[in-house]
Order: C-alpha cells, then structure tokens, then sequence
C-alpha cells in the first residue's frame, strides 16, 4: 500500500503544514506497513523539494512547470490524480489549509475516493483508518471511516506535530504531466499576502481582542503584543462587525477555527460561537473585567482587569523574559 | 443570469447538540433549525447578481421535508423558486454533491453560489465536489467578486492574504464572510414567500462514502486559575506561560 503526502508549498519554501502531514504519513505507514511518498507542485519546485526528506520521507515526487506559479485548482487536481493513479496511491493526506480543502474533493471524485476533511486525529483499527473530526464546531467530536478503496484526508493545521528536521535528503523524481490551456481555465492572476503577522490558522501563538478592547486604535495594544511573540492577531465578530478588525481575523463558527500553542483572549466574553473556534487551543490566557464571563471558563490562566492597562504591562514583562 | 444558490438546514449556533442512543446520530429533538449563515451569504450574493444583471435566482436544497423551512427563508430574502431535493436519511457531502449535481445538469446554471461550509458537520467539501463532477471551474471562499469582458474576477481567503482568479462561466463559487452582509426578510417579502411554489425533485442516490461510526462530546475543560486582579498579575502570569505551560 501507498501513502501520498502532499506537500503544499508556497512562493517556493514549504508550508509548516507540509512536515505535518509528512509526518502524520508516516506515522500511519508504520501502522499500516505502507510505504510513503510525497508530492510537490509548483514552479521552481525540484530545488527545495529534497529537503522534506528531513522529516523521514525517501522519495518526493516533484512536479515543477513556470506555468504552475500559482496555485490553479484544475491543474493540481489533475496533477495529483494522475500521480496517485500512476503510483496506485490508497491513502492520501493534505493540510485542511486553503489550498488542500479546494483541492481534496476535486481529487477525490477524480480517483472515486471518498473524504473525511479537517481531521484532528488519524488511527489504525482492525486494518481501518478511523479518523476523527469535530463537528458543530467542535460541540461534538466525530469518529469516521472511509468506505471506498481510496481514501482521502485532510488534516487540521497546528494539530498534528511535524517532527523535527534531521537534515536528511530524500530522492526527488521530476515527473511531467501534460497540460493544456483547458487545465488552467479559472486561473489565479495575483496573490496578495501581508507581510508581517502569521494567519490565524497557521500561528502558534493569537493574541485576540472583542468589544472590550472599546476602540479600535486600542488594537495596537493587541499587536504589539502578538510582535514581540511572532503571533497572529485575532479577533471576536464584535469587533470584525463593529468594523475595528478585517474579516479575515474573525475566529469562532462562522470565522475560522485555530489551535494554536496559545490563545491570549482580551476583552472578549467567551460566547458559544467564539469558543467554537478557538477551545481547542491548547493553552489559553483570558484577561477580561468581569470574574463571572465566560471565557474564564475554559481559561487555563485568568486575570480579572482591565485589558487596556493590562496588555501594555504584559508586553513589557514578555519582552523581558524573551529578552528583546 | 441563472442563477442557484445552494442552502442547508441546519441547527442554530447556540444549539445544546446531544448525541442520540446509538451512539453514532445526532438527536435533533428540540433543536432550533437555521438557514446556515454561509449560504444566508450565498443568497444574498445571488439576489445582488440578479438585481444588476436581471434573471432569476433558484435556492437549493437537499434533504428531508423539514428543508422547507430553509428554502422559505431563502424566497423570503427574494429567491425566486425553490427545490427540494429529497432525502430521507442525513447524507454524506458524496450524496448531496451527486443530488445537486444531478437537479444542476438538468437547468445549466450560469452560477451556481454555495456557502464555504456548513456548519453542522462543517466538512467544507460540497462546492469542490459538485464542480468536479460537473466539470466546472470553481472558487471557493470568495470575499470579493466582479464581473469584466464576460469573465467573472473573485477573490479568495488564503492564508494572510488573497488571491486573484480570473474564469469564463458557468462557474461554482463557495463564499466566505465578507462577501456581503445578508439582508433581513421584508414582511413582504415573507408573505410573499408563502404563495411561491416548492418544487421536488426525487433522484436514484449512491451510497454513502464516508460513516460516522461514533460520536462523542470532546473532553470537557476544567476553569482555570486567576492569576490575580489588576497589573500586578502580570509577573505571575508571564512566569507561568514560560515555567509551567513551556508556551512562551
Ligand atoms: C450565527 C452567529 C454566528 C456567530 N459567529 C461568531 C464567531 O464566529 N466569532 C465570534 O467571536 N462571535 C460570533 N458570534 C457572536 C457571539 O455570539 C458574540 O456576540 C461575540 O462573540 C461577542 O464578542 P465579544 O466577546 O467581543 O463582545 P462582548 O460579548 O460584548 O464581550 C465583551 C467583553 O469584554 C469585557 N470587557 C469590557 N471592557 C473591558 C476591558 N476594558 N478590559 C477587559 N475586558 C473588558 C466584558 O466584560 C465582556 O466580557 C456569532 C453569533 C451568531 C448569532
Ligand atoms: N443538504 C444540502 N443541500 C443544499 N446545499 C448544501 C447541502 N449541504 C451542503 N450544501 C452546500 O454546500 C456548502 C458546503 O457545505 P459542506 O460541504 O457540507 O460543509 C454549504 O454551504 C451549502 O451551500
């Protein structure tokens, strides 16, 4: 049996996720006794491509066309179907990252598969992967299998841990797959990425601010506290919808879902729909006015004050212990 | 411009989800259904289209009888018509991607909106399935969207950023929150929405692919410690996340 491990990389480095799902590849491979291989698209690719070998991998199959710039959701769907087809892969593991959950079911119906997508956990019983997936955000935590032959997965980011880069090289083949202008036909012409602050999805550490930050331009207190930790800034819909933050940092149900290494929630009451998105973190620090909000609830460290003076004070006594 | 716009029902988001006695369901005894907050975007996406470039728009939806109830809410935002496609059973995304695949066949849409995901088994897959088995370019979580020369010009949500895609029609768009904000039913708009029809629509439907075989409720958090009352905590706090949580 075979194992396919998409590699997503972007603007030619690896994403964090990448050596996620290498490695949650090849924890199931030794469960399964199945081999590994991974699989790299993109332009200027076969270069970096060795080094995910680092993570325990021996062979990574790259693709690597100027026409494969950026990310096109038709072509990589052909990519990656025709390579899984041509390797008889049975198994095939993406990050549930922007990029993986566009292309995974289009992948699956390309090969009859079957989906389980945004996954926490994957484990082998009596030969089945049983995989496990919250659902109603995270109300309720859900246990799947998969019936067809094949079987794809996609895999929560931050949840999985990559393991830790031993430098080795892994064989890289260049393999061409032949494409026409129809493969191309919704095509990205531009990305725009701000530079600075990780995503919510992909941080480790979010310091996040609601209503109770009271203005907008009280959000400096947020970022300048997530710069000196190298985190993402988050925020409650109160504050998207109230127009202080951009959508794009609203977590909770109908924002995004993160489980960072540490979840800093200031001013921020603790709503259903907000835990939703974030109580799988696995520390989080709550710094809010009122003893009784709900977000002390699932804090791991509370303190009860106000987040305006509060923040200010922890940035400098972070910058001490990090020396900065 | 056709135009479809794909709505599930599901429970609302402070809904208490209990686990029924199989172990394996969800008991919706009780529960409070919605319009999932998504597709309320997708609609409202659909009603903008058809008010600048004419045509009808059509709310879709898969699932028992109790669906209705989603798609009145739909015509009452101002869909033009509804579908029901009918289930008895909850379906896995195969099966509602294979049911809307086949109503979407037979009126050739020249846009067909869905919501990024529901938010009930939050799967995010429908979209990209249904446009792989029509054979259909697609975008999924548009925050942006205009139209130029016949061609349709999105924006989509990557990580820190956007990215710009450019395609010919028909196309499958899933949308995120920031696309538009969805409107509120007129009280016309909701009496009108009784007298317009529902039409069914029954098809052959495969197996499902993927089975839940238990549910659980995740493992449930015990408070925390406060660290203290006003800045002096600090200290404290920070030693902690760098001593005993090792997060800093
Ligand atoms: C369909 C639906 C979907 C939703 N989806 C989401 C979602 O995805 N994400 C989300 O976040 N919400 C969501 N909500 C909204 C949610 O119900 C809450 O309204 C929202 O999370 C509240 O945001 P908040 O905590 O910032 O504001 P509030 O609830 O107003 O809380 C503000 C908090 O700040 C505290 N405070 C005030 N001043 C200070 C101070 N100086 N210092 C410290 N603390 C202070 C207060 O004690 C209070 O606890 C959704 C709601 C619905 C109906
Ligand atoms: N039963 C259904 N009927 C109609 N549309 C659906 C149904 N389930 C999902 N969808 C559409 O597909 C989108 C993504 O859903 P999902 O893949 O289930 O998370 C939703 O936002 C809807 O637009």
């Amino acid at each position: 049996m075979k194992i396919l491990a998409f590699a997503e990389q972007r603007e030619g480095k690896f994403k964090k996720t990448a050596y996620e799902v290498v490695t949650a590849a090849i924890e199931l491979s030794n469960q399964l006794g199945a081999e590994v291989f991974a699989l790299v698209i993109g332009k200027n690719v076969s270069g970096i491509a060795s080094d995910i070998g680092g993570f325990g991998v021996n062979r990574v199959i790259a693709v690597d066309r100027d026409d494969l710039e950026y990310y096109s959701t038709t072509a990589y769907t052909k990519i990656v179907a025709e390579i899984a087809s041509r390797e008889k892969a049975e198994v095939l593991l993406f990050a549930a990252s922007q990029m993986g959950k566009d292309l995974a079911p289009r992948v699956a119906i390309k090969l009859d598969a079957g989906l389980a997508s945004d996954c926490t956990a994957l484990k082998v019983e009596n030969g089945n992967i049983v995989a496990t997936r919250p659902i109603f955000a995270g109300k309720i935590i859900s246990d799947v299998i998969i019936k067809s032959n094949i079987k794809v997965f996609t895999l929560r980011p931050n949840v999985f841990t990559a393991g830790s880069n031993n430098g080795q090289k892994a064989q890289v083949e260049n393999v061409t797959i032949n494409l026409s202008e129809g493969d191309f036909i919704a095509r990205v012409v531009e990305t725009k990425v701000g530079v600075g602050r990780p995503d919510v999805t992909e941080a480790s550490i979010i310091v996040s601010g609601g209503r109770g930050m009271k203005a907008p331009e009280n959000f400096k207190l947020i970022e300048e506290l997530a710069d000196v930790l190298g985190a993402g800034v988050g925020a409650s819909r109160a504050a998207v919808d109230a127009g202080w933050r951009p959508h794009d940092e609203q977590v909770g149900q109908t924002g995004k879902t993160v489980s960072p290494n540490l979840y800093i929630a200031c001013g921020i009451s603790g709503a259903i729909q907000h835990l939703a998105g974030m109580s799988s973190s696995k520390c989080i620090v709550a710094i809010n006015k009122d003893k009784d909000a709900p977000i002390f609830q699932i804090a791991d460290y509370g303190i009860v004050g106000d987040a305006l003076e509060i923040l200010p004070e922890l940035t400098k006594e972070i910058k001490m212990i990090l020396g900065k | 411009m056709k135009i479809v716009t794909c709505v599930n029902h599901v429970p609302d988001t402070e809904a208490k989800i209990k686990i029924a006695s199989d172990g394996k369901s969800v008991d919706t005894s009780g529960l409070n259904f919605i319009l999932s907050p998504y597709d309320e975007i997708a609609v409202e996406q659909g009603l903008r289209l058809k008010e600048k470039f004419g045509g009808e728009v059509v709310a879709v939806s898969v699932g028992p009888d109790a669906n209705k109830e989603t798609l009145r809410k739909a015509l009452a935002m101002g869909a033009d018509k509804a579908v029901l496609i009918k289930t008895n059973n909850l379906c896995d995304s195969f099966v509602v991607a294979e049911a809307l695949k086949n109503y979407l066949k037979e009126i050739n849409p020249d846009i067909v909106l869905f919501g990024k995901q529901s938010i009930d088994y939050d799967n995010a897959q429908v979209p990209s399935l249904v446009a792989e088995m029509l054979n259909l370019p697609s975008v999924t979580t548009v925050v942006k969207m205009d139209f130029e020369n016949n061609q349709i010009i999105c924006e989509r949500e990557i990580e820190g950023g956007h990215e710009k895609v450019v395609s010919q029609l028909p196309i499958i768009i899933s949308v995120q929150k920031g696309l538009c904000e969805p409107r509120y039913p007129t009280l016309k708009g909701i009496m009108a929405s009784k007298s317009k029809p529902i039409e069914e629509k029954n098809y052959n439907l495969p197996e499902h692919k993927v089975e839940i075989v238990a549910l659980r409720l995740p493992p449930s958090k015990s408070a925390g410690k406060i660290v203290g009352t006003d800045v002096s905590a600090v200290k404290e706090l920070v030693r902690l996340l760098h001593e005993e949580a090792k997060v800093i």
